[in-house]
């Protein structure tokens, strides 16, 4: 592919242009929303002046925090739970002979990408209902953090699965050549190299429960309200520029995530 | 060196995780945009106890909520209708608010009233009306009728959000058609779903969210509640709250306490609370109702009290307190709402 | 990709030893997807098997269910006794519904795929520098809190929003443009929400793209429109089915997005099972209608199955 021509044949008159237009469509609204977090005036749409004020305020605000706080104790939780999963499934599932029931196996983990989300979220929310119904069962917060691995266990699963598929056999077999024992040669050799493809996998599971609104808002009980759950309340109460500001900071903390997990999988790339 | 980091980072979020000691605990589940803070960390100081107040917009959703069971709340604020069927099955506790040292303030209008006649389960929380504002900067002509959500003049064809309840647009469509309320009978029902689908090109959304729609400009009419259309005319003058001349509902919200409640004594507590006249003063200072309390109102601003939404102008119609209708009519209700929505 | 490609490689003692260790450790190693299976099998798959059952129990009057047998939630999708004469009668309000997200969905699909397809072109025709910062500027929206990009498109459009304010500025309308609570709103939320689950898969496909297939076209005198068609998009299908699929399938169930920029006056299908589990209280039609798009999608899979059937995945 190092011919003079490849640059040339591989043009098609017009992508760039739409190409161009994609990222448009995908960052102006945002990037308004995020300039006018920082406006000074309490209406949402007349610019007036820059101002920290509104962060000022949101940091200050309680409710904000307890939807912080409940935010990061469901994500971290769920990310530590299904990134341990995800781990031991992707090695139990690729370190192996092909067993049978693997691809039955492997349609399981993959199961909560294939059902809409809406799905997952009323039939949590009848299961929940049910066990409290009839066994008087209330995980309280738990009930939330047990939704949410389910469908971080996937996402995490991917680039750790992707990452032992690529890994190179020998030093494993070599480990096993001279007499390490399984746990040695995996503890000494595969989990440092897997370690990229964890990171990357955990800093994805976080995204999406740190994200996640239509199973929350369904299944969340008292005192559970987290952060895309407070946005949803303040977006139907009069707006201030506060909400942007807010906006602004989970669009940060998801930008931060994005960037290392892509950061890690680069390195690994090299 | 990363593995202490993590541990610090941890122990710094399992610290910051750590609820704040009291005494006990309180779930609250109210309305959206209701619970004066104020009011929570009063009660919060005076009893020790650790609040946690969340929000619903509607009494059905919160009905669904708390009949899946062990829903965890202690105290719920449901409506005057919703009180009935809740007492009805047996979701209550029956905490005597009357008997109460705080009972002694409640207004005698409201102490009999159909759906906890001689107040053995509820406390008043705050009661209102369910009509509609508009803002007249941008419409000049009558307001006083249901005309204007029902056949509007064009120039608000479109401008119109409705009450995404089925019950308030159920009701407020059989005044506009003079049929009664919960009526079962099939000319009347007829009558209204045709009213329905004459109306609905004309609207614009179906949104609780009443307030942000008409401050916004999003919508010109909006189906409203006397104390949201209050708090809208805070934020723009002109909008007024109409009287119409078909009549207009009345609805009261009312604090109570669920079967099985964990926190059962702080519940007892918290009604008793709010039962308290400057303590009610507090409830509607911040969401702009009146509240049922004798002797609340020399806490409150007379701006407030003598505002044309709280103290309706002479001539205006008597609200209607509408008892939950039987089964069989909430079932066609449904089905005309469905079919008005697909 | 499994042990036993790896084998040939090694030298053949050893490979006799390796093949018993991996035996013994493989079944062993096989017991360490367990907790993954248990905790997506008992949160994720049981609750699914509940809905099942649920659908055809009988509702209680005010939410929850009653254990009764009872196939009304089937039948009332489709028919429902006349309000005014109590005939049985076919009732097609769900089915609009239906055929309305059904509708939203595909053309957000069509509209992805036409603004996807030369995106994640271009991309893949980039330096391999570049494109992973393509890549990248694609990765970070599809991971964004899409309540907050719904609320950024929503202060946009609505009435009093920065378009309508901007145009009314420069005198080019003199009445705001409604777009918010519009099917055009709908629709928009839709493409914005869904665009990067396009391009993603279309680009991964398309990197792998072999370049000497073109050249070789180019050779044979092709032109640069015959190339496309006939070239690239038959070799990029894989990575087409993939993207319309993601996109399709989180469409059709939307809840959110046709939410807040719908302003409740057209439901969908999201908002119409959500109802039935609050206002609606009727949860075994709710399960229902969760089942019956279930079914929905998965006839949508099946048809990428079957279209590429014995292609491995790699995600």
């Amino acid at each position: 592919m190092a011919e003079p021509r490849s640059i040339d044949i591989k043009e098609q008159p017009g992508f760039r242009s739409i190409a161009v237009i994609c990222l448009l469509v995908l960052y102006v609204p945002v990037l308004i929303l995020m300039i006018f977090s920082l406006n000074s005036g309490s209406l949402v749409t007349h610019w007036e002046g820059v101002t920290l004020g509104w962060y000022g305020s949101a940091l200050r605000n309680e409710e904000f925090h307890n939807a912080a706080r409940n935010t990061l104790i469901i994500s971290i939780s769920a990310t530590i739970i299904s990134t341990v999963c995800a781990t031991l499934a992707a090695i139990g599932m690729t370190r192996v002979k092909p067993w049978r029931g693997l691809a039955a196996a492997f349609m399981v983990i993959n199961l909560p990408l294939m059902v809409p989300e809406i799905i997952t979220a009323v039939a949590t929310l009848s299961f929940f209902a049910l066990i409290a119904g009839t066994f008087g069962l209330n995980f309280g917060i738990g009930n939330l953090i047990l939704a949410h691995t389910v469908f971080c266990i996937p996402f995490a699963y991917m680039p750790i699965r992707a990452r032992l598929e690529d890994m190179d056999l020998t030093l494993e077999y070599a480990a096993a050549d001279l007499y390490a024992t399984p746990w040695k040669a995996f503890k000494r050799i595969t989990l440092p190299l897997l370690v990229p493809g964890i990171m990357s996998g955990a800093a994805l599971a976080f995204i999406v429960s740190f994200d996640d609104f239509t199973i929350t808002q369904l299944v969340a009980g008292p005192g559970q309200t987290t952060l895309p759950l407070y946005i949803w309340n303040q977006i139907r109460r009069p707006m201030t520029p506060e909400i942007n500001a807010i906006s602004t900071i989970l669009l940060l903390v998801s930008i931060l995530f994005v960037s290392v997990s892509f950061l890690i999988a680069r390195r690994r790339a090299k | 060196m990363s593995g202490k980091l993590m541990a610090a980072v941890s122990a710094a979020v399992l610290l910051w995780a750590v609820p704040a000691l009291a005494d006990g605990e309180l779930h609250i589940y109210n309305w959206g945009d209701y619970t004066n803070p104020k009011l929570i960390e009063k009660f919060e100081k005076q009893y020790n106890v650790k609040v946690t107040l969340d929000d619903y917009d509607s009494n059905e959703t919160m009905l669904s909520k708390v009949r899946a069971g062990n829903s965890g709340y202690d105290i719920v604020v449901p409506s005057d209708y919703t009180v009935k069927i809740m007492i009805e099955e047996g979701l209550l506790e029956k905490t005597e608010p009357n008997a109460m040292p705080n009972g002694k303030n409640i207004d005698p209008r409201f102490l009999n009233i159909y759906w906890d006649s001689g107040r053995h389960y509820t406390a008043p929380w705050q009661f209102g009306t369910t009509a509609f504002s508009v803002n007249t900067d941008k419409f000049k002509g009558d307001i006083n009728t249901l005309a204007i959500l029902f056949n509007p003049p064009d120039e608000l064809k479109g401008q119109i959000n409705v009450l995404d309840d089925v019950n308030t647009v159920m009701h407020a469509a059989e005044r506009y058609a003079g049929v009664p309320r919960c009526g079962a009978d099939k000319a009347s029902l007829k009558k209204i779903n045709d009213i329905l689908m004459a109306a609905k090109p004309s609207w614009k959304t179906f949104s609780y969210d009443t307030i942000t729609k008409i401050t916004s400009g999003d919508v010109i009419v909006t189906e409203q509640w006397n104390g949201a259309a209050y708090r809208s005319r805070q934020k723009i003058p002109a909008i007024k709250y109409a009287y119409p001349k078909e009549g207009i509902e009345g609805w009261m919200d009312n604090v109570a306490v669920l079967k099985g409640a964990k926190n059962l004594e702080n519940a007892k507590l918290f009604q008793d609370f709010v039962m308290a006249p400057e303590n009610a003063a507090l409830i509607s200072e911040y969401a702009g109702y009146d509240n049922g309390i004798a002797g609340s109102h020399k806490f409150l601003p007379a701006e407030f009290a003598n505002s044309p939404e709280i103290s309706p102008p002479a001539g205006s119609p008597t609200p209607e307190f509408v008892p939950p209708c039987p089964p069989d009519v909430v079932e066609i209700y449904n089905k005309i709402w469905t079919n008005l929505r697909k | 990709m499994t042990t036993a490609t790896l084998s040939p490689t090694m030298p053949s003692k050893a490979a006799l030893f390796e093949a018993q260790a991996v035996k013994a450790g493989a079944r062993r190693n096989r017991l360490l997807s367990l907790p993954a299976l248990l905790i997506i099998g008992i949160f994720g798959v049981l609750p699914l098997l509940i809905i099942c059952v649920y659908s055809f129990l009988a509702a209680a009057p005010y939410g929850g269910v009653q254990w009764r047998f009872s196939t009304d939630a089937y039948l009332n999708f489709l028919f429902q006794r006349d309000i005014f004469d109590d005939t049985l009668q076919f009732t097609p309000d769900f089915l609009i519904i239906y055929l309305r997200s059904f509708l939203f969905a595909v053309v957000t699909t069509i509209i992805c795929l036409l603004l996807g397809f030369p995106t994640a072109y271009f991309m893949a025709t980039r330096p391999p520098a570049q494109r992973n910062w393509w890549v990248l500027l694609i990765t970070i929206p599809f991971w964004s809190n899409l309540l907050v990009r719904t609320l950024a498109i929503m202060f946009i459009i609505r009435d009093e929003g920065l378009i309508n304010n901007a145009l009314l500025g420069l005198g080019v309308i003199d009445k705001p443009i409604t777009m918010l609570y519009t099917n055009f709103a709908i629709q928009l939320g839709l493409l914005y929400a869904f665009l990067p689950f396009m391009v993603l898969p279309l680009y991964s496909s398309l990197e792998k793209l072999d370049f000497r297939l073109i050249e070789a076209a180019y050779d044979l005198y092709a032109t640069r429109r015959q190339v496309l068609w006939r070239v690239i998009i038959p070799l990029s299908k894989p990575g087409i089915i993939a993207g319309c699929l993601l996109v399709f399938i989180p469409a059709l169930g939307a809840y959110v997005t046709p939410l807040i920029l719908g302003g409740g006056v057209h439901l969908m299908i999201g908002d119409l099972i959500a109802q039935q589990f609050g206002s609606g209280r009727n949860w075994p039609l709710g399960c229902a209608q969760a089942l019956i798009l279930m079914a929905a999608v998965l006839v949508a899979l099946f048809f990428y199955v079957r279209n590429t059937s014995g292609k491995v995945q790699h995600g």
